[in-house]
C-alpha cells in the first residue's frame, strides 16, 4: 500500500465546511439504534467545541427509507425534503446537517436533480405551498454530521482521553472503517475523499491514535439494503454481504469498526449474533464478536464519556473487551441501568457470541 | 527549392515526415521538446504482432533525419502567421521563419490513478502497460519479483465516459495480447488472464497473434471489465470482474495487474494549437479536415497534421499518415 | 435458532480455487480448446441446443470456473452430429472433445 496515492486523492475531494451555525435533523432510526449518538454528538459539539446547532422540534424523516423501499415516489420525497428545508430558512439558518446517511443521499440526490432540471424545483416548490403553506430555501452548505467531526477531530483530538491505542500494549488499535453507501457512491466529489477511498472515517481514526485496516472487501455494502432486509425471506442476503466484509477483515485481527450509517453498525452488529448462531462462528477473539460502532460513540469514547451512558450496552456485540483495550473504567453493574438507576431489564444471552 | 517546413513534434510521425520532405527538396526543421527523437515508440521494446525490436525502426528513421535540422529539447513558445507563412519563436529564443507547419505532436498515456477502483499508485504491484514494456527493455522492475498470475485489464482511460474519454484507442487489445505472450515468455509458468470488453485485432497480422496468445501462450482472455482492485494482507491484488460470457462475478487474486493504458491528445501543445487556429475534435484529439481525403490538413492554410495528434494509432497508420502529409505539404507549396 | 432466513452462496466464481486438472489434462490432448472465441457457432447450430441447453461454448467455460459436474451433466444432451466441428471458424475439433470429456 503506498499511502502518498490515498493522500493524493484525499487532496482533491475535499469540500467546504462552514465553521458553525448548523441546522441539524435527525434520522429517524438511529435514535431506536443508537439513542446515546446524536445526543452525544449535539453535546459535543455545542459544549465541548461551542457551536450553534440548532433542532427544529418540527422536523421529520427525509423519506428516505420509503423513497428506498420502492413505497414513496420520488417527488413526495423532495416535499418532505422542500419541507424540512423550509423549517431551516425559518429557523434563520442556512448550513444544513443531517444525522444519516441515507438523507445526506437524498438531500444530494435532489439539490442535483434542482439543479439539472430546475422545473421538477419549481414543481416541488408548488407542491409544498399547496400541502403546507411553505417556502423554502436550498441550504448555502450540505454537510453529513461525520463532516463535522472530521472537521473538528483535531480540536476533539485536543481533549482525548483514550486514545484508540491498547493501553497495555501501548500499540495502535486496528481499525476498520465502514463508509454508508450513499455517503459518496452517488456523488463522490460530495464526500471527504471520495468514493474510493473515503477519508471521512480514516481521518478520524488517524487523528485519534488508531490504525487503519484496508482489507479486500472494504468497499463492500454492509446489505442492508432497505428491501432486502425489510422482507423477512430476502434477509440472508443482507445477512450474506456482512458476512462476505467479516470473513474478509478476520484475517487483520480489527478491534474495531468505525461507521457513519444508520443501518450499517446495526447490521455489522447484529449479523454477527445471527452469524454465530448459524454457523458457530464469531470474528473477536475468545468467542466475542468485533464491536461495529457509530463514530459519535467512538468519539464520546476517546473523550472520555462513560460507556454505559454513550448507550454501547444496545449494542449485541459485548463492548467490554474494548474498554479493557482502551483502558477505560467502567462499572459492570450500571451497564443495564437507565437514568436515575431504573432497571431496563437484562437482554437473554445468546449461545455462541459472549455478550459480556 | 528550400523552402522551410517546420515539423512540431520529432516522434515516428515527425521523423518520417522530415525525411520524405527533405527527399522533395524542401527543408523540414524539427522541434523537438525531449532530450531525443523518437518519441514515445523510442521507450518501447518489441513492436506488435510480430514482435519486432521497436529499435530497428526507430534507428532507420533517425538515420534517415540525421541530416534534418533538429532542435532537442526544444519547444515552440510563440507562433504567428505572416505573408511569407509563419514565424515561430522557440524557448531557445531562435526564430523560424516556415513556408507550412506541420504539427506531429503526438499522444500522451492516460493517467492511471485517474481510474481510481484499479488503485494505480496506492496497490503496489498494480502498473501500467508503458511500465511493463519498460521492464521488457530493461529488465527491471521490483513490482515483477517471479509472479505467478498476472492480469491485464483493456481499456483503461478509453469507451468510458466516466473519464470522458468514449473512443476506443485502438493499439492497447493487440498491445496487451503482445505483452501477455511476452510475460509467458519471461515466466513459463505463469497463469496470465486479460480482461477485455471486445478484442478489436484489426490489422494484418493480429488475429494470428490473437491465436498465437491462446494457443502457444495459454493466455486466457476473460470478457468482462475489471470493476475493482484491492490488497490483501500478503499484498496481493484482489481483483473483481464479471466473466459475461459465463454470466457470473468472478473474484482472482493476483501478483501483479497491468493497466492498458490509453492515448489522450498531447495538451503541451494546447497554446500553440490555439494560436494556429486548430479545434480539438469530440474526442479531445485535432480536428482534421475530414477523415478521408483531408486527413492531413486542418481549419487553416498552411497547419497540417499528422500521426496520433488527430486520433490513437498505430505505427504503421502513423507512418502512412506522416508520407501522406508530405505529398500534401508538397503539393501545398507547389501551388503558391 | 430458525430465523426464517439463511446465508446465500456467493455467486462469485472464485477462481482462486478452480479445480483446472479436467481442463488441463483435456487440453493437453486437445491444444485446440485455448482458441474458442466464444462466437456461439456451434451452439446455434446444434441439434440438441434447439431444444435444451447445450452449448459447447458454455462446456468449455464451466470447465474453467469449477463447474465440472455441470459440465458433464449438459454433455449427455450431445447427438455426436457433428454439426458443431462442421461450423467452428477457429477448427476446433468439438466432436472429438466432447468425446473426451466424458471419456
Amino acid at each position: 500500500m503506498i499511502i502518498e496515492g490515498k493522500q493524493k486523492i484525499w487532496a482533491d475531494y475535499q469540500k467546504d465546511i462552514p465553521d458553525d451555525h448548523y441546522f441539524y435533523v435527525r434520522s429517524c432510526i438511529r435514535q431506536a439504534f443508537w439513542p446515546g449518538s446524536e445526543v452525544t454528538f449535539l453535546d459535543i459539539t455545542r459544549n465541548k467545541l461551542g457551536k450553534d446547532f440548532y433542532e427544529n422540534p418540527y422536523h421529520t424523516t427525509c423519506g428516505g427509507i420509503a423513497y428506498h423501499s420502492d413505497t414513496i415516489p420520488q417527488e413526495t420525497a423532495m416535499t418532505i425534503i422542500a419541507r424540512q428545508f423550509a423549517l431551516m430558512k425559518e429557523s434563520g439558518y442556512e448550513n444544513y446537517v443531517c444525522s444519516c446517511i441515507t438523507s445526506f443521499g437524498c438531500y444530494t440526490e435532489t439539490l442535483e436533480t434542482w439543479h439539472e432540471y430546475p422545473e421538477l424545483e419549481a414543481k416541488i416548490r408548488q407542491y409544498l405551498w399547496d400541502s403546507c403553506k411553505k417556502e423554502f430555501a436550498k441550504p448555502k452548505y450540505l454537510a453529513h454530521a461525520s463532516d463535522i467531526i472530521y472537521k473538528f477531530r483535531f480540536e476533539i483530538a485536543k481533549q482525548m482521553k483514550f486514545p484508540l491505542v491498547n493501553a497495555k500494549t501501548g500499540k495502535p488499535l486496528k481499525v476498520v472503517e465502514h463508509i454508508g453507501c450513499h455517503y459518496s457512491k452517488m456523488f463522490p466529489s460530495k464526500g471527504f475523499g471520495g468514493a474510493e477511498y473515503p477519508h471521512v472515517l480514516v481521518g478520524m481514526i488517524e487523528a485519534w491514535g488508531g490504525e487503519v485496516v484496508d482489507y479486500p472487501e472494504r468497499r463492500q455494502c454492509c446489505g442492508f439494503g432497505f428491501r432486502q432486509y425489510f422482507v423477512q425471506a430476502n434477509r440472508g442476503y443482507s445477512e450474506s454481504n456482512t458476512h462476505k466484509k467479516f470473513e474478509s477483515m478476520e484475517p487483520y485481527e480489527p478491534d474495531l469498526i468505525i461507521t457513519n450509517c444508520p443501518g450499517c453498525p446495526y447490521f455489522l452488529d447484529r449479523w454477527q449474533y445471527v452469524i454465530a448462531e448459524q454457523t458457530g462462528k464469531t470474528y473477536g477473539k475468545n468467542g466475542y464478536g468485533i464491536p461495529a460502532l457509530t463514530y459519535e460513540e467512538v468519539a464520546g469514547l476517546v473523550m472520555g464519556y462513560d460507556p454505559w451512558d454513550l448507550g454501547l450496552q444496545m449494542h449485541q456485540v459485548a463492548i467490554e473487551p474494548l474498554l479493557e483495550k482502551m483502558g477505560i473504567p467502567y462499572d459492570p453493574k450500571q451497564k443495564y441501568q437507565g437514568l436515575n438507576g431504573k432497571d431496563l431489564g437484562q437482554p437473554m444471552c445468546p449461545s455462541c457470541i459472549k455478550s459480556v | 527549392m528550400k523552402e522551410n517546413i517546420l515539423i512540431i513534434g520529432g516522434g515516428a510521425a515527425g521523423m518520417e515526415a522530415a525525411t520524405q520532405l527533405q527527399k522533395m527538396g524542401l527543408t523540414p526543421i524539427i522541434v523537438e521538446k525531449s532530450e531525443h527523437l523518437g518519441g514515445h515508440i523510442a521507450q518501447w521494446d518489441r513492436l506488435f504482432p510480430a514482435f519486432h525490436p521497436a529499435k530497428d525502426v526507430v534507428d532507420q528513421m533517425l538515420n534517415q533525419v540525421k541530416d534534418v535540422k533538429t532542435y532537442l529539447n526544444t519547444e515552440v513558445t510563440d507562433i504567428q502567421r505572416n505573408s511569407d507563412g509563419f514565424k515561430a519563436i522557440l524557448s531557445n529564443n531562435e526564430t523560424i521563419d516556415a513556408k507550412a507547419v506541420i504539427l506531429a505532436t503526438g499522444f500522451d498515456i492516460f493517467k492511471a490513478e485517474r481510474k481510481q477502483e484499479y488503485g494505480y499508485g496506492i496497490y503496489n504491484n498494480v502498473m501500467t502497460s508503458v511500465e511493463l514494456e519498460n521492464f521488457f527493455r530493461t529488465g527491471n522492475d521490483a513490482r515483477i519479483n517471479n509472479p505467478k498470475k498476472i492480469g491485464f485489464v483493456h481499456c483503461v482511460g478509453a469507451r468510458d465516459v466516466k473519464v470522458c474519454n468514449t473512443y476506443c484507442s485502438k493499439v492497447c487489445c493487440t498491445t496487451a495480447l503482445k505483452q501477455a505472450c511476452e510475460i509467458k515468455e519471461v515466466f513459463p509458468d505463469a497463469e496470465v488472464y486479460t480482461f477485455y470488453m471486445d478484442l478489436r485485432m484489426f490489422g494484418p497480422g493480429y488475429e494470428d497473434l490473437y491465436l498465437k496468445t491462446q494457443k502457444d501462450f495459454d493466455v486466457k482472455c476473460v470478457r468482462g471489465r475489471v470493476c475493482e482492485v484491492s490488497e490483501d494482507m500478503d499484498g496481493k491484488l484482489v481483483i473483481k470482474a464479471e466473466d459475461t460470457l459465463f454470466g457470473k462475478p468472478l473474484k482472482m487474486t493476483l501478483d501483479v495487474l497491468v493497466l492498458m493504458c490509453s492515448m489522450e491528445k498531447n495538451k503541451s501543445i494546447d497554446v500553440i494549437q490555439q494560436k494556429l487556429g486548430v479545434a480539438n475534435n469530440s474526442d479531445g484529439f485535432m480536428q482534421n479536415k475530414d477523415m478521408y481525403l483531408g486527413m492531413n490538413g486542418t481549419a487553416q492554410d498552411g497547419v497540417f497534421v499528422a500521426g496520433a495528434c488527430t486520433a490513437p494509432k498505430s505505427l504503421p497508420d502513423t507512418i502512412g499518415e506522416a508520407r501522406s502529409v508530405a505529398t500534401q505539404v508538397f503539393n501545398y507549396i507547389n501551388s503558391k | 435458532m430458525d430465523f426464517g432466513f439463511c446465508l446465500s452462496p456467493s455467486s462469485h466464481v472464485k477462481m482462486d480455487s478452480v479445480d483446472l486438472t479436467t481442463f488441463n489434462h483435456l487440453k493437453e490432448t486437445n491444444p485446440d480448446i485455448n482458441t474458442c472465441i466464444a462466437c456461439g457457432s456451434c451452439t446455434a447450430t446444434c441439434t440438441a441446443g434447439n431444444f435444451t441447453e447445450m452449448s459447447f461454448r458454455r462446456i468449455l467455460l464451466m470447465l474453467q470456473r469449477g463447474k465440472e459436474e455441470e459440465a458433464k451433466k449438459m454433455i449427455q444432451r450431445c447427438m455426436l452430429c457433428g454439426k458443431c466441428t462442421l461450423v467452428c471458424p477457429r477448427g476446433i475439433n468439438i466432436r472429438k472433445i466432447l468425446l473426451d470429456i466424458t471419456r
